[in-house]
């Protein structure tokens, strides 16, 4: 249970940061696309014997690379997106078919098993966490100012287009870490509605991503709770109970905007 | 020495040329204006020198540790960022607080430091992204087409503003402008480009050149054509008496 908590955390406190750019970015269904391909990563990791974090890390980045790439080349974002994310999760669930004695696994990674979280899996949460931390707080002004205008980033001598690296980079490896605790389905949940909570509670972009990662990480610690004593499954739990706390705040931020 | 000095530059858009051989240099406290229809390349310009887009060929050579001060022509705020005009002024420079008001006080919106930049009206979004510009004290302000939905009072303003701006500080002013009677007042040096550069000079010079005219037309020396240029933009190509016989 203590190591359940403490894996909840550690994702809170890798999707606060970024979640905040991919909802400041409209990013929310590349995170989503990124979260799918994550089943391919899986199944490939199954076949070829390697660990479920490498292979999902190694198809996730694929993924938001493809996507960088082919993006402004003809099609639109979300048509791209569309196009990649369902193709990866179909192929993920054929090629998971062809293995035998895995479906019950493949429901773990869906959902996310954070109760069978292992010591070892949670060093590599928690180290994941803390580089996907550390990258977005190394690059945060010129990430800012990149998602603010394009042409002020060249001028400020930043490359939007290496920003927009960082960002893929720190997804892919949100999604490989947080696969063991909310799992596949949720993931993008985690990145968006702890930001998007934390939104009218904020006046700067830096307590956004703070108030995020505290309604993330109280998330994470009262829906395990809830799981616990009302045995119900732990990932959907903390997403549940992080968009409690996103309407509830959502309809205060409103009031106080009506009435000013 | 010159701030920025280009020479020969062209860009291309896949295969289109947007820009050819185009040479120009901005000294030391002068008001440049770049003029011309549209797609005639101004802002491909300004791209090239912040280094936003490749030359095809050329050099642009900016004076060594160059403090250049960018005011986009857009800057979209998504709604769920939150960020306080104070905030915005250190976007990408650590600015103490003397700094930030100095500048704010300058570009002059003094009062709105703790205001969110969402609740801004278009006049002081535009006059908080000149203070950001000015907030490293640049030697050169870069402005692209900086009055875009301001009022004719609002956009003259403001041109009067950066003028006073140069005064003060004595920075050089590289800007682009669709609003012809503006450019004529305010700059020492006017370039009209349309892909190359058709004409250069003083606003008289450019003015009484046939380049310039036949972009755009003979009558912007009279306060009556002038003024309806202000509210014919798509007619920036023809002729007025074209544009009379037109209606």
């Amino acid at each position: 249970m203590i190591r359940a908590t403490l894996a909840g955390i550690g994702v809170a406190v890798a999707t606060a940061p970024l979640g905040c750019f991919v909802v400041w970015r409209r990013m929310a269904y590349f995170g989503d696309a990124t979260a799918h391909a994550a089943v391919l990563g899986v199944a490939l990791s199954l076949v070829l014997q390697i660990s479920i974090f490498a292979g999902v890390l190694a198809v996730a980045l694929l993924m938001a690379l493809t996507v960088t790439f082919l993006a402004g080349r003809g099609y639109t974002m979300d048509t791209l997106l569309g196009v990649l994310a369902h193709s990866a999760l179909a192929f993920g669930l054929v090629a998971v078919s062809f293995l035998s004695g895995v479906r019950i696994d493949l429901m773990a990674y869906l959902l996310g098993d954070i109760l069978a979280v292992s010591r070892g899996d949670l060093m590599v949460i928690w180290s994941g966490a803390a580089l996907v931390a550390a990258l977005i707080g190394w690059r945060w002004s010129p990430l800012l100012t990149a998602t603010l205008n394009r042409e002020l980033a060249h001028a400020s001598g930043f490359d939007p287009r290496r920003e927009q690296l960082v960002l893929t980079l720190s997804l892919a490896i949100t999604v490989a870490v947080a696969i063991k605790v909310v799992g596949i389905l949720l993931i993008a949940a985690m990145l968006i509605i702890p930001a998007a909570a934390a939104r009218n509670l904020s006046r700067t972009p830096e307590t956004m991503a703070f108030i995020a990662a505290l309604i993330g990480g109280l998330s994470a610690v009262a829906g395990l709770r809830a799981a616990y004593i009302l045995d119900t499954p732990a990932g959907p739990s903390i997403v549940c109970f992080a968009a409690i706390l996103f309407a509830g705040f959502s309809l205060t931020g409103w009031h106080s905007q009506r009435s000013p | 020495m010159s701030l920025i000095a280009i020479e020969n530059l062209s860009v291309n858009y896949g295969a289109r040329t947007v820009l050819n051989t185009v040479s120009l240099t901005v000294e030391p406290g002068e008001i440049v204006t770049i003029v011309g229809p549209n797609g005639s390349g101004k802002t491909s310009l300004l791209r090239a020198i912040i280094g936003a887009t490749e030359p095809a060929a050329g050099r642009i050579t900016r004076k060594p540790g160059l403090r250049i001060g960018y005011v986009p022509q857009r800057l979209h705020i998504d709604p769920t960022l939150p960020i306080t005009v104070e905030r915005f002024m250190r976007l990408t420079d650590a600015v103490d607080r003397e700094n930030c008001s100095a500048a704010l006080n300058t570009a002059g919106v003094p009062d709105l430091p703790k205001r969110q930049m969402s609740q801004l009206s278009g006049g002081q979004f535009q006059r908080v992204l000149l203070a950001r510009a000015l907030v490293n004290r640049p030697e050169i302000l870069l402005l692209d087409e900086p009055t875009q939905g301001l009022d004719q009072p609002g956009s003259a303003a403001f041109y009067r503003r950066i003028d006073g701006v140069r005064r003060d500080t004595g920075c050089a002013v590289l800007m682009i402008s669709h609003e012809l009677h503006v450019v004529m007042s305010a700059s020492d040096r006017v370039i009209c480009l349309n892909g190359h550069i058709c004409c250069e000079g003083t606003p008289a010079v450019v003015t009484s050149a046939p380049e310039y005219q036949a972009l755009f037309g003979t009558g912007t020396g009279g306060a009556l054509a002038l003024y309806r240029h202000d509210h014919d933009h798509d007619h920036y190509h023809h002729h007025p008496q074209d544009q009379k016989s037109a209606r």
